[in-house]
C-alpha cells in the first residue's frame, strides 16, 4: 500500500495452510479466507450484484480501519456486517456512500462499484441518491413528516416538484417503511414529536423516497425500545425486495433473524464472510466461533 | 473476476472523489459564488480600509506630531503636533479601566459564586447587557447631567459663575468604565464558569473558606480572562469619541484645574486622540484633514495593538497555565 | 453532622462572618449597575420631560422644518415664561428608522451569506484570513469610520456620483454634498456586520451533526445542506444576532453625525434614485452635532427628550436581544 508513513505489515492469507489446526497466535483464519473468496466469487445463476467492495482499505490519517475487504452487496439481500466496537464495520458501511470523505483525514484504496461503475467516479450527490443511508441515531429534521419524507425528491429535482407530483410519492415511501396508517391522517405534524421508533420509521421513509438502490442501516434499532425494534425487524425483511440492504448490527441475534449473508469483521480484517446459516452453525474461522458464541464482544 | 491473491501494483489512494458544482442547480451555484464575494469582499473592504489608512497616515504623519502639543495656528506648518491628546487616551483608558475593574469583575463573581437571591442576579446580568447596548453619546449626557450636579464638584471644576462643568478626564473617565464593564465582566464570567466544580470542591474540602477559594485559587486562574476583556475594554474606550465630545471639555492641551498635583490634571480638561481627529475633520472645525490622517493612522495602531497584541499575549499565558 | 457556623455559641465565627461580608459587598458592588441604570432612565427622562410635555404626541410628527424649530428653541428668551419648545421630530424619527432599517436588513444577508462561508466553503487558508478580518473590522472605532466616510466617501459621491443636473433638481428643497443617505447606509452596514458575522456563525457551527450529515446522506450538495437544514435550524439566532446589530446601529451617532448630513431632512422616496443621496440625520447624531448647546436649557431638554427616546429603545432592543440568546446558551452557542 502506497500511504505514508509505512503501515502494519499486510497479513498475507496462505491458502496452502491447515484450515483447522489452532496454531498459538492464529485465528483459523487461512480457510475462512478460501470460503470468503468463493463466495465472493461470481456464479452464474446466483442473484446479482448491485455493488462490490474490492480490495477496499481505509485509513483515518496513518491509523488503519478497514483493511483490504472484499465483498459484494446483491440485489434482494440483506447483507449483515457483524464484528466488536470499532473493527471498521461503520467504516466500511460509511464509505459505501462515500460518507467516510466528511472527515477530513480518511484515505482509502482499493474500489467500490455500484453497477458496475466506480462510486469515486460518480457525482457524490447521485451517488447518495442511489444508495441511502439511515443512521444509529434516529435524525429527522426539525420539519413536518410531509418536509422530512420529501426532502429527498426535492433535492432530487431539478426544479422544484409540486405538491401534485410529491404527495403519492411520499405516501409510497411511508408504506413502504410501514408508517403510513399511523401518521397519514396529519402529515404536517412536526416530525420531532413522534415516537422514537417512529422517527426512525420516518427516517427509513425518507431514505426511501428517492428510490434508491441500496439501504445501509448502521444499527438502526440500538436506540430503539423492543417493540420499535421488531417493527423494524420485520420492515428490513421486507424491503429487501425492492432494495438491496446492509445492516451493521451488534445484536448477533438480530443478524440471524434478518439477514441473508453475514461479514465477520475483526480489527479492520475480513474474518469470514458467507451465508447466515453457515457463519453462525458452521463457522470456519476459530474466531468467528468465539464471537458468535459470545466469548467476547 | 479472478479470486487469486491479487498483486497490489500501483495504487490509486483516494481522497475525495467526484464533488463537482457544475451538477448543481443555477441557483445554487449563484449562492456559492454570493458566498465567496461576500467573503472576500469584506476582506477587500479591511484591506482597503486599513491600507488607505496606511497610506494617508503614513503620508501625513511626521514623528514630531507625537511630542509636540497641539496649539493655535493659522497654517497646518503651526497647529502643532497631538502630544496632549495622545497623553488624554491614554489617561482616559487608564481611569477607565481602573474604574471598570473592580466593578466587573465583583460583579462577575458574585454572579457565579453567590448570585442569591437569584432575581437579583438576573437583573444585574441584564442591567449590564443594558449598558453594553446603551448607546455611548447617551451614557456622555447623561454623565453630564449626573456630573454636574454641585456634590460632583470635586470630580471636575466649577465655571466662573460657580455651575459645576462637569467636564473632565474624572467624569469622563467614570462614563468610559461602563463601556468597559460589560467586556471585562463577560469575559470573567466565561471564565469562571469554565472552572470545573472539582476545583472549588477540592478548595473547600481542603477546609478553606469560600471567599479565600476565590481570591486564592479562582481569581488568579480566571487571569487570562479578565486579561482579554481588559484588553477588548480599553481597546473600546480608546476609540469612543462621543463621551470625548461631551464630557472632556475638548480644549486643545491638558488644562489642569486646582492644585493638587496630578488629581488636577484629571480634574482638569483635555482631548484624546479620538476628539482630535474628530475635530480636526471637516465635521468639526475642521480644516486640518491632514493632521486627522495622521491622528486617525496612530489610533488605529494603537487599538489594533490593545486587541490583538494583548490578546495574543493572554493566550501565551493561559497555554503556560495550563 | 454538620452543624451549621452559625450555631456556634452566641455568635458567628470571624470566618463565617467574613464570608457574609464578602457576599454582601459583592452583592451590593452588583447592584449598583441596576441602581445606575435606574438613576439614568430616572434623571434622562425626567430632564427630557418638558419637552414632550409642550408637544404631546406630535413630538413624534412632522410640524415643519426641525432644524429651524431646533434653532428657535436654542434662541427661546431667557425667561422661562417664554421659552420655545415646539418641535416635531419625524425627520429624525424617519432618519433613525431608515438608517437602521437598511443596515440591519442588507447587512443581516451579508452576514448570513458570510458565516456560511466561514462555516462551510473557505479553505482552511482563507478560513485563517477571514476570521481576524472580521475581528478587525469590529475594532475599529467609529470615528476612524467617519473619517473615511468623510474624506473619501462623501466627495466621491458628492463629485462623481451625483451629477450636476441632479443636483439641480432640488436645489430648491436641500443641497446634494455626497453627504447622504447611501453612503451613512454603507459604512453603518459595514459596522455591524462583525457583531452578525459572530453570532450566526457560532450558531451554523452548533447544529447537530446528525442533521447536516442526514441531510448530505440524502444526497444535499453543500450549499442545500447549509440552506435548509443549517440556517433554518439557525433561525432564532438569526433574528437575535439582527436586534443587537439594530442596537448598535440606533446608538451610532458619531459615524453619521459625520458622514450623513447633519441637515434635519427627510429623504423623499418619491425622488426616484435621488432619494439615497438626500442628506438625514438621525436622533444620535443630532444630539452629537448639538453637544455644545446642551446649557440653553430649553434646547438641553429637547436634546435629553431625544436621549430618552434613544435610550428606551436601546433598552427594549437589549432586553429583546438577551432573551432572544438565552434559548441559544442551551446549544452551547457562545455568545
Amino acid at each position: 500500500m502506497s500511504f505514508a508513513p509505512v503501515p502494519p505489515p499486510i497479513r498475507r492469507i496462505d491458502p496452502d495452510a491447515p484450515a483447522t489446526i489452532a496454531r498459538p497466535g492464529s485465528n483459523g483464519v487461512a480457510g475462512a479466507a478460501a470460503a470468503i473468496q468463493e463466495a465472493v466469487a461470481e456464479r452464474p445463476g446466483t442473484k446479482g450484484e448491485r455493488m462490490r467492495i474490492n480490495d477496499l482499505s481505509i485509513a483515518y490519517g496513518t491509523k488503519l480501519a478497514v483493511r483490504e475487504v472484499t465483498l459484494p452487496v446483491r440485489e434482494h439481500e440483506v447483507l449483515a456486517l457483524i464484528g466488536p466496537s470499532g473493527c471498521g464495520k461503520t467504516t466500511l458501511l460509511r464509505s459505501l456512500n462515500r460518507l467516510t470523505e466528511l472527515t477530513a483525514t480518511a484515505v482509502s484504496t482499493g474500489e467500490i462499484l455500484l453497477d458496475g461503475q466506480s462510486t469515486h467516479e460518480l457525482e457524490a450527490t447521485d451517488l447518495r441518491r442511489r444508495v441511502s443511508m439511515v443512521f444509529q441515531q434516529p435524525n429527522p429534521f426539525p420539519m413536518s413528516i410531509f418536509d422530512n419524507v420529501a426532502f429527498a425528491i426535492r433535492e432530487q429535482a431539478s426544479r422544484k416538484p409540486g405538491k401534485a407530483v410529491l404527495e403519492p410519492l411520499v405516501r409510497d415511501a411511508l408504506e413502504r417503511a410501514g408508517l403510513w396508517d399511523e401518521v397519514g391522517d396529519n402529515l404536517d405534524h412536526p416530525a420531532l414529536r413522534l415516537s422514537g421508533g417512529q422517527q426512525q420509521r420516518l427516517c427509513i421513509a425518507r431514505a426511501l423516497a428517492a428510490k434508491p438502490e441500496v439501504l445501509l442501516l448502521d444499527e438502526p434499532c440500538s436506540a430503539l425500545d423492543p417493540k420499535s425494534t421488531e417493527i423494524i425487524e420485520d420492515l428490513i425483511v421486507k424491503l429487501k425486495e425492492q432494495v438491496a440492504i446492509v445492516i451493521v448490527t451488534h445484536n448477533l441475534q438480530q443478524a440471524q433473524r434478518v439477514s441473508d449473508y453475514v461479514a465477520f469483521m475483526y480489527l479492520g480484517d475480513l474474518v469470514e464472510y458467507g451465508p447466515v446459516d453457515q457463519v453462525f452453525n458452521a463457522p470456519l474461522a476459530e474466531r468467528t466461533k468465539n464471537y458468535v458464541a459470545g466469548t467476547f464482544g | 473476476m479472478s479470486t487469486t491473491a491479487r498483486n497490489p501494483g500501483p495504487q490509486i489512494v483516494h481522497k475525495r472523489g467526484r464533488d463537482s458544482v457544475s451538477n448543481w442547480r443555477l441557483i445554487d451555484r449563484l449562492a456559492l459564488y454570493a458566498c465567496w464575494a461576500v467573503g472576500i469582499g469584506l476582506c477587500t473592504v479591511a484591506a482597503a480600509l486599513i491600507g488607505y489608512m496606511c497610506f494617508r497616515g503614513i503620508q501625513y504623519m511626521d514623528l514630531s506630531l507625537l511630542v509636540t502639543n497641539p496649539a493655535v495656528g493659522a497654517s497646518q506648518a503651526d497647529s502643532g503636533g497631538f502630544l496632549s491628546p495622545i497623553i488624554g487616551t491614554f489617561l482616559l483608558t487608564l481611569i477607565g479601566t481602573v474604574i471598570a475593574l473592580p466593578f466587573a469583575v465583583g460583579a462577575a463573581i458574585w454572579i457565579v459564586e453567590y448570585g442569591r437571591p437569584s432575581w437579583l442576579a438576573r437583573a444585574v446580568e441584564s442591567a449590564i447587557e443594558v449598558v453594553a447596548g446603551t448607546p455611548s453619546i447617551v451614557l456622555a449626557i447623561f454623565g453630564l447631567l449626573l456630573f454636574s450636579g454641585s456634590i460632583f464638584e470635586p470630580l471636575s471644576f466649577a465655571a466662573d459663575n460657580g455651575a459645576v462643568v462637569g467636564k473632565s478626564f474624572l467624569t469622563a473617565g467614570a462614563m468610559m468604565s461602563l463601556i468597559a464593564v460589560p467586556l471585562i465582566f463577560t469575559s470573567t464570567r466565561e471564565a469562571l464558569m469554565q472552572i470545573p466544580a472539582q476545583v472549588r470542591e477540592a478548595s473547600y474540602a481542603l477546609g478553606k473558606t469560600k471567599w479565600a477559594t476565590i481570591r486564592r485559587v479562582l481569581i488568579p486562574s480566571v487571569r487570562p480572562g479578565i486579561f482579554t476583556g481588559t484588553a477588548l475594554g480599553m481597546g473600546r474606550i480608546a476609540g469612543d469619541t462621543a463621551i470625548v465630545v461631551v464630557l472632556l471639555g475638548a480644549t486643545l492641551t491638558l488644562e489642569p484645574q486646582g492644585d493638587i498635583p496630578l488629581i488636577k490634571t484629571l480634574r482638569g480638561s483635555g482631548s484624546t486622540l479620538t476628539s482630535y481627529v474628530y475635530n480636526n475633520s471637516p465635521a468639526g472645525e475642521g480644516n486640518a484633514p491632514q493632521k486627522a490622517y495622521a491622528a486617525a493612522f496612530v489610533l488605529l495602531i494603537l487599538i489594533l495593538i490593545l486587541n490583538f497584541g494583548i490578546d495574543k499575549l493572554a493566550r501565551r499565558s493561559k497555554k503556560e497555565s495550563v | 453532622m454538620e452543624r451549621s457556623v452559625k450555631d456556634a455559641g452566641g455568635g458567628q465565627s470571624p470566618a463565617a462572618k467574613m464570608e457574609k461580608r464578602a457576599e454582601y459587598s459583592l452583592g451590593a458592588l452588583s447592584s449598583l449597575t441596576l441602581v445606575l441604570i435606574a438613576a439614568m432612565v430616572i434623571y434622562v427622562l425626567s430632564k427630557g420631560w418638558p419637552s414632550f410635555a409642550h408637544n404631546g404626541l406630535s413630538w413624534f410628527g412632522s410640524s415643519g422644518n426641525v432644524d429651524q424649530q431646533l434653532s428657535e428653541i436654542f434662541n427661546s428668551p431667557a425667561n422661562p415664561k417664554y421659552y420655545v419648545y415646539k418641535i416635531g421630530t419625524w425627520p429624525l424619527l424617519y432618519a433613525t428608522l431608515l438608517t437602521t432599517g437598511l443596515a440591519v436588513l442588507i447587512g443581516i444577508v451579508v452576514a448570513t451569506l458570510a458565516a456560511v462561508f466561514i462555516v462551510e466553503f473557505a479553505p482552511e487558508s482563507v478560513k485563517r484570513i477571514v476570521s481576524p478580518v472580521i475581528r478587525m473590522l469590529a475594532a475599529v472605532p467609529s470615528v476612524i469610520y467617519g473619517l473615511i466616510g468623510i474624506l473619501v466617501l462623501v466627495p466621491f459621491v458628492g463629485n462623481e456620483i451625483v451629477s450636476g443636473g441632479r443636483k439641480q433638481s432640488v436645489a430648491g428643497v436641500v443641497q446634494l454634498s455626497g453627504a447622504s443617505l447611501i453612503v451613512a447606509v454603507v459604512i453603518l452596514t459595514i459596522m455591524i456586520c462583525p457583531i452578525m458575522i459572530a453570532i450566526v456563525a457560532d450558531a451554523l457551527r452548533a447544529v447537530p451533526r446528525g442533521w447536516t450529515e442526514g441531510a448530505t446522506a440524502l444526497g444535499a450538495n453543500r450549499w442545500r445542506v447549509m440552506w435548509t437544514v443549517s440556517v433554518r435550524a439557525a433561525r432564532p439566532a438569526i433574528i437575535a444576532a439582527a436586534v443587537i446589530a439594530a442596537a448598535r446601529a440606533i446608538g451610532e451617532g458619531i459615524m453619521l453625525a459625520m458622514v450623513s448630513g447633519s441637515v434635519g431632512f427627510a429623504p423623499n422616496p418619491l425622488d426616484g434614485l435621488t432619494f439615497w443621496f438626500e442628506p438625514l440625520r438621525p436622533y444620535a447624531a443630532t444630539i452629537v452635532d448639538n453637544a455644545e448647546g446642551l446649557s440653553v436649557k430649553p434646547f438641553g431638554q429637547t436634546m435629553y427628550a431625544i436621549a430618552s427616546v434613544l435610550l428606551i429603545t436601546a433598552l427594549a432592543l437589549s432586553l429583546g436581544g438577551a432573551a432572544a440568546k438565552r434559548p441559544l446558551r442551551k446549544y452551547g452557542v457562545r455568545l
